[in-house]
C-alpha cells in the first residue's frame, strides 16, 4: 500500500488552453477496482442481452410472418376447416382490431382531455382535485381482467341492452360497444397524463395574454392551450392504441368468444356489427396457439406479424410527433 | 384568483358553465371506479362469506373445486362454493416474486448503464430497444413463449428421468415455472428500465459532481448518489411492474400449464419445470362459466383479490415516496 494515492494532475501550462472537454475528461474505466469494473462488465452484457432479446423476437416474427402470411389472409375472414388451408384469413380479427381501436380511442380521447383540463386549468375544490389523480392513478393500476368482469356486469344490465344482443329480456352483454368501452379506461390514464404534461408545459403569461385581450378561460383552452399541446395530446392518444390494440383479455371476456363478426339480426348496417360479437388480432392470436381452441401455429404468426407491425407504426409515429414537436420548439419563457 | 372582466365583454357563465361540465365528467369517473370497487366485491361475497379464511388456505384440488361450483350452478342444485385457492396464490406468488427480482436486478443495471456509462451509439441503440421490448402485445410473448420457450424446455432442459420421477403427480411437459418466469420478465424490464432511466437522468448534476470533486469513481457515484436519489422512481417503476406482473392473464393462461397446482420447492430442482396457474388466468380460463351463479361469485372473489393487491401496492408505493421525499427527487 506504499504507493502514491493519487499523483497530482499535471499543471496546465500558463498561458496555454484550457483543457479539453468532451471524450476525454470522461473517466475510463482503467483505474476502478475489480469490483467496479465486474459492475460496468455486467451492465454491458445486460445492455447487449435486451438487444438481442428484440432483436431475436422482431427477426423470428418476421422471418415467420414472410413464411406464413400471405395477402390472401387479410381478406378472408376465418371459416371451419380441416387443414390450415382450407380454414380462410383473419380479416374480420384484423377489421375488428381497428373498430376497437378507433371506438375506444373514440371514447377515451374526449374524457381524457376533459379531465386534463379541468386538473389543470381548474382543479377546485383541492380535495377532489386529489381524488381525481388518485382515480386515474388507480385506473392504471388495475388488471384489465378486472376490467373485463366489471364490464360484464355493467352490460349485461337490462337498461344497456340495446349496446349488445338480446333475447327474451336476457342481455348477451358481449359486443363491439361493451369491450370498447372498457378499452378506453385501459387508454385514458395515458391520454390524460400526456395531455396533462403538455398543459403544464405552457407557461403561465400565455394564459395571461389570452385573459389581457378579453378570452374567457374556455375560450382560452380551446383556441390557445389545447392546440399547443396537440403533440402531447396526439401522442397519448397513440400510446393509448398502442395498449388497446394489445389488449387480450378484455376482448377475450366482452367480445365473445367468436372467430367472426356475428352481427345482430334486424338492426340497420353500422349497429348491427356493432352490438354484435366480433374478434381482434389479439383475440385470433390466443385462440389460434397450441393453448387456443384453434390451434393453427402459421396463422397465429402471421396475425402476430401483422399485430407487430401495427404497434410499431404506432411506435414510429410518436417518434415523427415527438420530433415535430421538439424542431417548432418549446415556450420561451 | 378573480381576473379582471368588465361586464360588456359579454356573459361570464359559459367559463363556469364549463367548469361545471368538466368537474361533472371528473366526478363521473370517480363515480365509475367506486362503483365498480362495490360491484367486484359485492358479487364476490358470496364466496367469501362461504369459505372465510380458509378461501386463502390449502386443501382439495382446485380445479375439481371450480368445476364442481360451477356445475352445481348449472343444475339448479344447492350451489357448492368450496373453494382452496392457496396454489392458485402460491403460484401468483412465486411467479410475479421471480420475475419482480429477476427484473428489478437487471434493470437497474440497464438503466444505469443507458444513462451513465454507456457509450452513445450505444444508448442510442438500447432505448429504442427497451421501448420495443415494452410495445410487445403480451399475447404476441404468449405466442412466442408457448411456440419456442416451452417446446425447448419440455425437450432439452427436462429429463426424461425427471419426468417419470413425478409422472404420478403432475406431468412436465415445458409448461413451467420457468418459461412464466423468463417471459414475464422480458415483458416488465423495458417498463422498469424506462421509469428507472427517467429517474436517474433527474438527479442533479451537481450533486454527481460534488462526488466526482472528491476523487469518489464514477461507478461508485452512480450507486451511491445517483441510484441512491432515484430511489422514489425505482419505487414507483417497481410498483408499476409488479401491478402489470400480478394482473397478467392472457400471456401466463397461454404458458404457465393451467393447472391448479402449487409447485413445491421441496421437490428440488425440478420444481421449476412444474406447471400451475396463477389467480389472474384463472378468471380468462373459466370465462365461459360466469352463467353459473356460484361459479360467478367465485371468479369475481378473485378479481376483488386481484383488486386488493393492485390498491395495496399503489398504497405501499405512495407511503415509499413519501418517506423518500427528503431525498429530493423529483418523482
Amino acid at each position: 500500500m506504499g504507493a502514491p494515492v493519487a499523483t497530482p494532475p499535471a499543471a496546465p501550462p500558463p498561458g496555454g488552453a484550457p483543457p479539453r472537454l468532451g471524450k476525454a475528461a470522461v473517466e475510463g474505466s482503467a483505474t476502478w477496482r475489480l469490483t467496479d469494473r465486474i459492475g460496468l462488465a455486467i451492465c454491458w452484457a445486460l445492455g447487449l442481452l435486451f438487444c438481442a432479446i428484440a432483436v431475436a423476437i422482431a427477426v423470428y416474427l418476421l422471418l415467420q410472418g414472410i413464411k406464413y402470411l400471405r395477402p390472401s389472409m387479410l381478406v378472408t375472414p376465418a371459416s371451419a376447416g380441416f387443414t390450415q388451408g382450407e380454414s380462410g384469413g383473419f380479416s374480420d380479427a384484423l377489421f375488428g382490431t381497428l373498430i376497437v381501436a378507433t371506438m375506444g380511442i373514440a371514447i377515451a380521447l374526449p374524457i381524457g382531455i376533459g379531465i386534463a383540463v379541468w386538473l389543470v386549468e381548474y382543479g377546485r375544490p383541492a380535495g377532489l382535485a386529489r381524488v381525481t389523480e388518485s382515480t386515474i392513478e388507480a385506473i392504471a393500476g388495475i388488471p384489465s381482467i378486472v376490467l373485463a368482469l366489471f364490464g360484464t356486469v355493467i352490460f349485461s344490465s337490462t337498461a344497456l341492452g340495446f349496446l349488445s344482443r338480446s333475447s327474451d329480456g336476457i342481455v348477451f352483454g358481449r359486443s363491439f360497444f361493451a369491450a370498447s368501452t372498457m378499452l378506453s379506461l385501459v387508454a385514458l390514464p395515458l391520454v390524460v397524463a400526456s395531455t396533462r404534461e403538455g398543459l403544464n408545459s405552457i407557461p403561465r403569461h400565455v394564459r395571461e395574454a389570452s385573459y389581457a385581450v378579453g378570452k374567457t378561460k374556455a375560450a382560452t383552452t380551446r383556441r390557445i392551450l389545447l392546440p399547443a399541446s396537440r403533440p402531447q395530446v396526439a401522442t397519448g392518444a397513440m400510446l393509448g392504441l398502442g395498449r388497446i390494440i394489445g389488449d387480450t383479455a378484455i376482448i377475450v371476456v366482452l367480445l365473445g368468444a367468436t372467430q367472426n363478426f356475428a352481427p345482430v339480426e334486424n338492426v340497420g348496417f353500422p349497429l348491427d356489427y356493432l352490438r354484435g360479437a366480433g374478434t381482434t388480432l389479439t383475440n385470433f392470436v390466443y385462440e389460434a396457439s397450441p393453448t387456443g381452441n384453434l390451434n393453427q401455429p402459421q396463422k397465429a404468426y402471421a396475425a402476430a406479424f401483422v399485430l407487430l407491425l401495427m404497434v410499431l407504426a404506432l411506435n414510429a409515429a410518436v417518434d415523427v410527433v415527438h420530433r415535430r414537436a421538439r424542431k417548432v420548439g418549446a415556450w420561451s419563457s | 384568483m378573480e381576473e379582471f372582466y368588465p361586464e360588456e365583454y359579454g356573459p361570464r357563465w359559459s367559463d363556469r358553465r364549463v367548469e361545471r361540465m368538466l368537474g361533472a365528467l371528473v366526478c363521473a369517473v370517480v363515480a365509475l371506479l367506486l362503483a365498480m370497487i362495490v360491484i367486484v366485491f359485492v358479487k364476490a361475497w358470496p364466496s367469501f362469506a362461504h369459505n372465510g379464511l380458509a378461501w386463502f388456505g390449502a386443501g382439495g384440488n382446485v380445479d375439481d373445486q371450480l368445476n364442481a361450483i360451477f356445475l352445481s350452478g348449472q343444475a339448479g342444485a344447492e350451489y357448492v362454493y368450496t373453494f382452496h385457492a392457496w396454489p392458485l396464490i402460491w403460484s401468483t406468488l412465486l411467479i410475479t416474486g421471480g420475475a419482480v427480482t429477476i427484473a428489478l436486478f437487471s434493470a437497474l443495471f440497464v438503466a444505469v448503464f443507458i444513462v451513465e456509462f454507456a457509450p452513445e451509439w450505444m444508448s442510442n441503440i438500447l432505448q429504442p430497444v427497451v421501448r420495443f421490448l415494452a410495445s410487445v402485445p403480451s399475447v404476441i410473448y404468449g405466442l412466442l413463449g408457448v411456440l419456442v420457450l416451452v417446446p425447448f424446455i419440455g425437450n432439452h432442459l427436462v429429463s426424461e428421468s425427471q419426468k417419470a420421477s413425478v409422472a404420478g403427480v403432475i406431468s412436465l411437459s415445458g409448461y413451467s415455472l420457468l418459461a412464466a418466469v423468463t417471459v414475464l420478465t422480458v415483458m416488465i424490464a423495458p417498463l422498469m428500465v424506462s421509469i428507472f432511466s427517467d429517474g436517474l437522468r433527474a438527479v442533479r448534476p451537481g450533486w454527481l459532481e460534488g462526488s466526482l470533486a472528491l476523487g469518489v469513481n464514477r461507478w461508485r457515484t452512480t450507486w451511491k448518489i445517483a441510484v441512491r436519489t432515484a430511489r422514489p422512481a425505482i419505487v414507483a417503476g417497481t410498483v408499476l411492474a409488479v401491478a402489470r406482473a400480478i394482473g397478467e392473464a392472457v400471456m401466463l393462461a397461454m404458458i404457465s400449464g393451467s393447472v391448479g397446482f402449487a409447485p413445491n420447492p421441496a421437490d428440488g430442482a425440478i420444481f421449476i419445470f412444474e406447471p400451475s396457474r396463477p389467480l389472474a388466468p384463472t378468471i380468462v380460463k373459466n370465462i365461459d362459466q360466469l352463467s353459473s351463479p356460484p361459479a360467478n361469485a367465485t371468479l369475481f372473489a378473485i378479481a376483488a383479490v386481484l383488486l386488493f393487491s393492485a390498491a395495496l401496492l399503489s398504497l405501499t408505493g405512495w407511503v415509499a415516496r413519501r418517506a423518500m421525499r427528503k431525498y429530493g427527487a423529483t418523482t
